[in-house]
């Protein structure tokens, strides 16, 4: 049971970056993807700026592979699988025992937003092909019948924390040994459905987000795919390339306070928080840098600010958001942040937290303002919190 | 592992403190809907008012079950779900389309995220609990049961709620009927497995199990395994699969009283059970359950609550067979539309 699960590969698909390299060169150069509304066709196209995957569905197509006309989700989701399983290297794949669990939480509404103009005044219109992937689960497996992946399958969706419980899953199905090898992340593509949504919700901010600062004024929505690809220590021994990190340790607890808000003390982050420490076997002291959630909501980031100010009290580790790059990709954040998380451990980076400004009253510590290497790093924790009071933490820990 | 209790709201009269499907329910046409409960005595009115049908048949069939295993707070929530919250997900959608993006109210999208359902229940629980929702198409329910299974065996639980749950709503059903999915001419869920052609009829339902570590002395049934597989290649794989999960599991395939199958009228469908039927378990009682609850991508968890009050109940209900059968060893064996197949194991205590 205690025997560690390696990350040996890694992919991302985002605003800064179709690849992991172009990501992380983002993430140097503290250039941002958040920018006005480009390829989403929505009404509020000027008035929320977002962090769109800098191309067309027809680019996406052509990248990924798949035809024109499969869901934005797929194709990104496909774009970082494929690059995750490339980077492992792991030349024997198809003859192990190989998962991949994929997060998502809008499936194909992209396709099925366009299906219903036509079918809501006629329900005998609309192409049927437009709604064949709606579902979750149907996204993951057009992906994994691209991937060649056939022993497990799955998809978890728990909102905005659904890429960290997915890895949390994979990190599971290894040590109990069922699988050798998971790819483990999430996808969630822009789409009306979810701009709206928010925009219900009155948490969207009109101008580019400032996570963790005083005068934030909401989150930016933004799309992506990240995966990570997770090895038992037997895969991890055979392969001849560097590994990562180990995913050291992980927890999921809900906040059971709201269905979207969370606690002001911040009850579920810190249990997640918490609970990924003890299975890590390490102390707060012992964490060098936090992916914040740092949605740049009022709510989120105070939630979250209290249970670190609590759990970390005398000790505060760097801190940063990374949504202010990327905006918050919700069923892929967790994924995204696993893999910026992971280059973090390994070449021991710390990420800028863009346009902090002011400190938020009551807590100790501010967020990173600068790109800085930190050599001597060893655990980042990343947290992903979410609508339903679901929160889980993740942390990857120096070979 | 053991079942301690279990609940479910489904087409067939099958919730609360009633004996096991004396009377089976008839629906003539494509689709059977569920029989809901008096909600008011379940789920606090105030609450009731603003939750759609999935998320009050959960609330409901998940408090239950939790009631019935005399657990107040379980160690974790578990749900498997298809579709998710579709009601809510289309009067967003619709109203969005509608209103081209304008004025819209936020209840409709809180409520449509997949995991509302295991959401609501650890909020009105005040459950700190691992949380989580598997939206895997016809694997998410057994999902759901491994995730519990494992955690069960990492000893970080020792009591976990666990349900499937999905839910019919007028444009889902107009849209997976024209996708062929369901009988042209309208049918008796009583004769669709005996006259076989082509699509099935549409179900719901939402089963819920309290699954624990520890033997309490009143368990329904012991679940020994689960296990789900992705893409059959041919028969022989689903034969490899299934001789290798009771190999795992140690069991003789002579010592299976009682295979539970998912077959649904749908004669493709259906094709994939027959070579199994004819030869493997040629001399084995076969119950198939998708004429009580109709098709749907969870519909194992309907399985599943049948088997276990099988074993509750030391016999299968009349209605069912003329055979006495005891009941010491199960097999469920389900797929949905040919993508994830999977297999239940369970013994009597």
């Amino acid at each position: 049971m205690a025997q560690p699960v390696f990350i040996a590969g890694a992919g991302v698909i985002s605003a800064i970056g179709n690849t992991t390299a172009q990501n992380l060169l983002s993430l140097e150069r503290a250039e941002t993807g958040i920018a006005a509304i480009k390829y989403l066709d929505t009404e509020h196209r000027d008035e929320f700026p977002v962090g769109e995957v800098k191309l067309s569905n027809d680019e996406l197509a052509g990248l990924s592979g798949f035809n024109i006309g499969i869901s934005r989700t797929a194709m990104l989701s496909l774009i970082a699988a494929r690059e995750a399983l490339i980077d492992a290297g792991i030349n024997n794949f198809a003859s192990l025992r190989n998962g991949f669990i994929s997060a998502n939480t809008v499936g194909g509404m992209d396709k099925t937003e366009d299906f219903f103009k036509e079918f809501l005044p006629d329900n005998t219109k609309g192409r049927l092909r437009k709604v064949l992937n709606h579902e979750c689960g149907a996204v993951t497996n057009l992906v994994a019948d691209k991937l060649g992946i056939r022993h497990y399958v799955s998809t978890i969706s728990t909102a905005c924390s659904s890429s960290a419980n997915a890895i949390m899953y994979g990190a599971r199905l290894i040590k109990n040994n069922m699988l050798d090898v998971v790819i483990a992340g999430g996808t969630d593509a822009l789409t009306r459905f979810t701009l709206n949504g928010f925009n219900t919700l009155m948490i969207l901010d009109k101008q580019p987000c400032q996570p963790f600062d005083a005068n934030r004024r909401g989150l930016n929505l933004g799309e992506a795919a990240g995966y990570v690809v997770l090895v038992s220590e037997q895969i991890a021994l055979s392969l001849k390339k560097e590994l990562y990190c180990t995913l050291s340790g992980y927890h999921n607890a809900n906040d059971a306070y709201h269905q979207t808000a969370s606690s002001p003390e911040g009850t579920g982050s810190l249990l997640a928080m918490k609970g990924a420490l003890h299975r890590a076997g390490l102390q707060p002291s012992d964490i060098d840098y936090i992916n914040l959630h740092g949605t740049g909501t009022q709510n989120n980031d105070s939630s979250e600010g209290a249970a670190i100010n609590t759990l970390f009290t005398g000790h505060s580790p760097k801190m940063s958001s990374t949504k202010a790059f990327t905006g918050h990709t919700l069923g892929a954040s967790g994924g995204i942040e696993a893999v910026f998380s992971a280059l973090a451990v390994q070449r021991g980076l710390i990420y800028p937290n863009l346009r902090f400004e002011t400190p938020m009253e009551g807590l100790p510590f501010t967020p990173e303002t600068r790109f800085s290497k930190q050599p001597g790093l060893k655990h980042v924790l990343s947290n992903s919190f979410g609508f339903g009071g679901n929160c889980s933490s993740l942390i990857f820990s120096k070979l | 592992m053991y079942i301690r209790a279990a609940s479910n709201i489904s087409p067939q009269n099958a919730f609360g403190n009633q004996p096991l499907l004396t009377e089976l329910v008839e629906y003539t046409g494509d689709r059977l809907t569920c029989i809901e409960p008096d909600y008011k005595t379940l789920i606090d009115p105030k609450l009731i008012r603003r939750m759609s049908r999935i998320i009050k048949m959960g609330v409901a069939s998940g408090m239950d079950c939790l009631q019935q295993a005399g657990i107040p707070v379980p160690d974790a929530i578990i749900i498997g779900t298809a579709y998710g919250c579709l009601e809510d997900t289309n009067t967003f959608l619709s109203k969005m389309v509608q209103q081209n993006e304008e004025a819209l109210a936020p209840t409709a999208f809180i409520q449509s995220t997949h995991n509302t359902i295991s959401a609501q229940i650890a909020l009105l629980l005040q459950c700190h609990n691992y949380n989580n929702t598997f939206g895997n198409g016809g694997a998410s329910f057994e999902n759901a049961l491994l995730d519990a299974m494992m955690l069960l065996h990492e000893r970080e639980a020792v009591n976990v709620l666990v349900g499937g749950i999905d839910e019919i709503t007028a444009n889902s059903h107009t849209i997976l009927k024209r996708m062929g999915l369901y009988r042209r001419q309208p049918i008796s869920n009583f004769e669709l497995l005996n006259v076989p052609g082509k699509g099935t009829m549409a179900g719901e339902g939402s089963a819920f199990f309290l699954l624990s570590r520890e033997v309490s002395g009143s368990d329904w049934a012991k679940i020994d395994g689960v296990s789900s597989f992705y893409k059959p290649r041919n028969t022989a794989e689903i034969q490899q699969q299934i001789n290798t999960f009771l190999l795992t599991q140690h069991v003789d395939i002579n010592k299976i009283d009682l295979l539970i199958t998912g077959n649904n009228g749908d004669l493709k469908n259906d094709a994939i059970y027959e070579h199994l039927q004819m030869y493997d378990f040629a001399d084995k009682p076969i119950i198939s359950y998708k004429a009580l609850c109709g098709e749907y991508p969870t519909s194992s968890a309907f399985a599943l609550w049948l088997a276990v009050n099988c074993f509750k109940n030391g016999s299968l209900p009349s209605a069912l067979t003329g055979a006495k059968i005891p009941v010491k060893k199960v097999l469920i064996y389900n797929h949905y539309q040919n993508i994830h197949h999977s297999l239940i194991l369970l013994s009597a205590c």
